[in-house]
């Protein structure tokens, strides 16, 4: 991997970064409600009003409110939220784990659904099975998230009582929001893996190893999934957005505190510095996802070369 | 040729499943008045039970009623027309948002090309859903807000798709003789790229209409998509979600109505991307 690549490719995420950090707060400046008068109540006088403004900078001139913003956010400081006159940087690092959690049963979801179904159909290509998992994954990638985890939350919650209706904190809790946000992907994952497992079935060493009279497990497991798995497992960093997305949706659905429910409160109480740093928070998540997905792309499969 | 694969096309079940699908709900919304057996904002007096809890699905109220006392089935019928009306114009300006750009870039390169693309790849570094959910927030929701936001999220992918097609477009032989006849950029790009990236726009709008579909029903489920009294199958299931437990088809009625939606369009696009690229056949 070339020294000079990684540094291109590092610096256009950087610039990235800050062009997300300067579409965020321009978005924001527009809000019609004045933040002030939300935080003064109705009944302050017209000079607590200027005062608090004042106290929040919100008097400045925009690029000059950005260009503090941004001297701070190099400090690691995301400003504090209007109404809960917390640091936004303590609020999302007090959800963040519950939203990464979440993420890690998203994934296991898609792996563990997606990669073993996908290989099946591609061994049952043309046939019924194969036909049902690629409508199965047409349906899944079509069925609104906020449906699926409620249907989820009525089947095994209400009328099974499996597992809890809500709330946050041991494994059980986490099973039907992780099923939730990870069967979208399950979904995607079915069918590029369904493709890539096609493409390798093609592939001389295959038909070797088959003609050497390997047993058709042994020439799917050994030989063929390794390299269909590769493709799959390169994209994982490219599901960060999915999620972000996702959190937001399913979080408010199952009452999880992750930062998605956090953004969501945010939105309704046009709480500002918490709706950017969110949004920034769940930028960067993305951006390194891309990074990494793009980086470690060509280890996991050498065909793959870094575009200089 | 091209016929002899659309004919193809039909001969699926499941894709004429879907054309029938998307042909129903076309009808639906458009003859909405005529079909709806009620008024979709009349609450009916007989619409709830002596409780006041809604009522399920029964003979005088085919798909039940829901919290008001209302008829669910012609709320769907009116709320077809919600999707329809924001998935072909929000999806119409995202693909000619996202085609305008894609060509330019494509098609001008240089600087023009370098600055439409690195503004692309930032927007497609954002979450969508939280960007919408912010924009939606900030002008408070109409039917015409929520199309305009969904566009300003969905152009991205349709840019990246144009633009990579212009450029190898670009550099094939029929363009060169073109230019070498003495044609101008303008009549190049009118005659003989635009006509080629026609399949591709194509699909794109018609996968583009399922995410619309999808992403109307999100925010409005969110609260900041389409507002009531209009109905709209995402802002049924907003109103009635807490009742789940009591009154599921109040929210698995209208879910299903938006997952027939986007499973039709997304199962045709993709049909038509192997019926017009026979490169991509039988892969995906």
């Amino acid at each position: 991997m070339s020294g000079r690549y990684l540094v291109g490719r590092l610096g256009q995420s950087l610039l990235i970064l800050l062009g997300i950090s300067f579409v965020t707060y321009v978005l924001v400046y527009l809000v019609p409600a004045d933040p002030v008068r939300q935080i003064a109540g109705r009944s302050a006088t017209p000079a607590t009003v200027e005062a608090i403004r004042a106290q929040l900078g919100l008097d400045l001139p925009l690029w000059h409110q950005y260009l503090r913003y941004l001297s701070n956010l190099l400090q690691g400081d995301l400003g504090r939220s209007y109404l809960q006159k917390t640091e936004v940087t303590t609020l999302i690092l007090a959800r963040l784990p519950a939203t990464l959690e979440l993420m890690a049963g998203a994934i296991t979801v898609e792996l563990l659904l997606g990669l073993p179904l996908g290989v099946y159909a591609a061994t049952k290509r043309g046939r019924a099975a194969d036909r049902a998992v690629m409508v199965g994954a047409f349906t899944v990638v079509s069925a609104p998230q906020f449906v699926v985890g409620i249907l989820l939350l009525y089947v095994f919650a209400v009328r099974l009582a499996w597992f809890p209706i809500g709330g946050y904190g041991t494994l059980p809790h986490l099973v039907l929001p992780a099923l939730t946000l990870g069967l979208l992907g399950a979904g995607w994952y079915a069918r590029v893996a369904r493709s890539a497992m096609i493409d390798v079935l093609r592939q001389d060493y295959v038909t070797t190893a088959r003609a050497k009279g390997a047993s058709p497990a042994r020439v799917l497991l050994v030989h063929a999934l390794r390299n269909a798995a590769l493709p799959v497992v390169a994209m994982i960093g490219l599901d960060v957005g999915l999620f972000m997305s996702g959190a937001v949706v399913v979080e408010s659905v199952f009452g999880w505190p992750g930062i998605g429910q956090l953004a969501w409160q945010a939105i309704q109480r046009l709480d500002i510095p918490i709706i950017v740093g969110v949004t920034l928070v769940a930028a960067v998540g993305i951006v390194i996802g891309n990074l990494v997905a793009d980086l470690i792309a060509p280890l996991i499969d050498p065909r793959i070369k870094l575009r200089a | 040729m091209a016929k002899g694969r659309t004919g193809r096309l039909l001969r699926d079940p499941l894709i004429l499943l879907a054309f029938v699908t998307i042909a129903l709900l076309l009808a639906a919304a458009v003859l909405a008045p005529l079909v709806a057996p009620f008024d979709p904002d009349e609450q009916f007096f007989d619409g709830l039970t002596l409780e006041g809890a809604p009522l399920p699905p029964g003979e005088r109220f085919w798909l039940g009623t829901d919290l008001l006392g209302r008829d669910l089935l012609s709320r769907l019928i009116f709320g077809a027309r919600t999707s329809l009306v924001i998935g072909i114009v929000a999806n119409g300006a995202a693909v000619a948002i996202g085609t305008l750009l894609g060509v330019v870039a494509g098609f001008a390169g240089g600087w023009t090309g370098t600055v439409i693309m690195r503004f692309t790849d930032l927007m497609m570094a954002f979450p969508a859903l939280l960007l919408a959910i912010a924009l939606a927030a900030i002008f408070s929701p109409s039917l015409w807000i929520v199309a305009l936001v969904i566009a300003l999220v969905n152009w991205v992918q349709v840019a990246r798709v144009t633009y990579t097609e212009t450029r190898g477009l670009k550099e094939r032989e029929f363009v060169e003789a073109g230019r070498a006849l003495g044609a101008g950029p303008l009549r190049i790009l009118l005659t003989h790229v635009l006509p080629h990236l026609l399949p591709t726009v194509l699909v794109w709008a018609t996968l583009g209409i399922a995410t619309t579909v999808l992403l109307e029903a999100t925010l409005s489920f969110l609260g900041v998509g389409v507002r009531p009294p209009t109905p709209s199958w995402g802002n049924i299931i907003f109103e009635n979600q807490t009742y789940f437990a009591t009154a599921p088809w109040l929210v698995f009625i209208p879910g299903s109505a938006i997952l027939l939606t986007a499973l039709a369009f997304n199962l045709l696009g993709d049909a038509l991307r192997d019926a017009l690229d026979p490169t991509q056949r039988g892969r995906t």
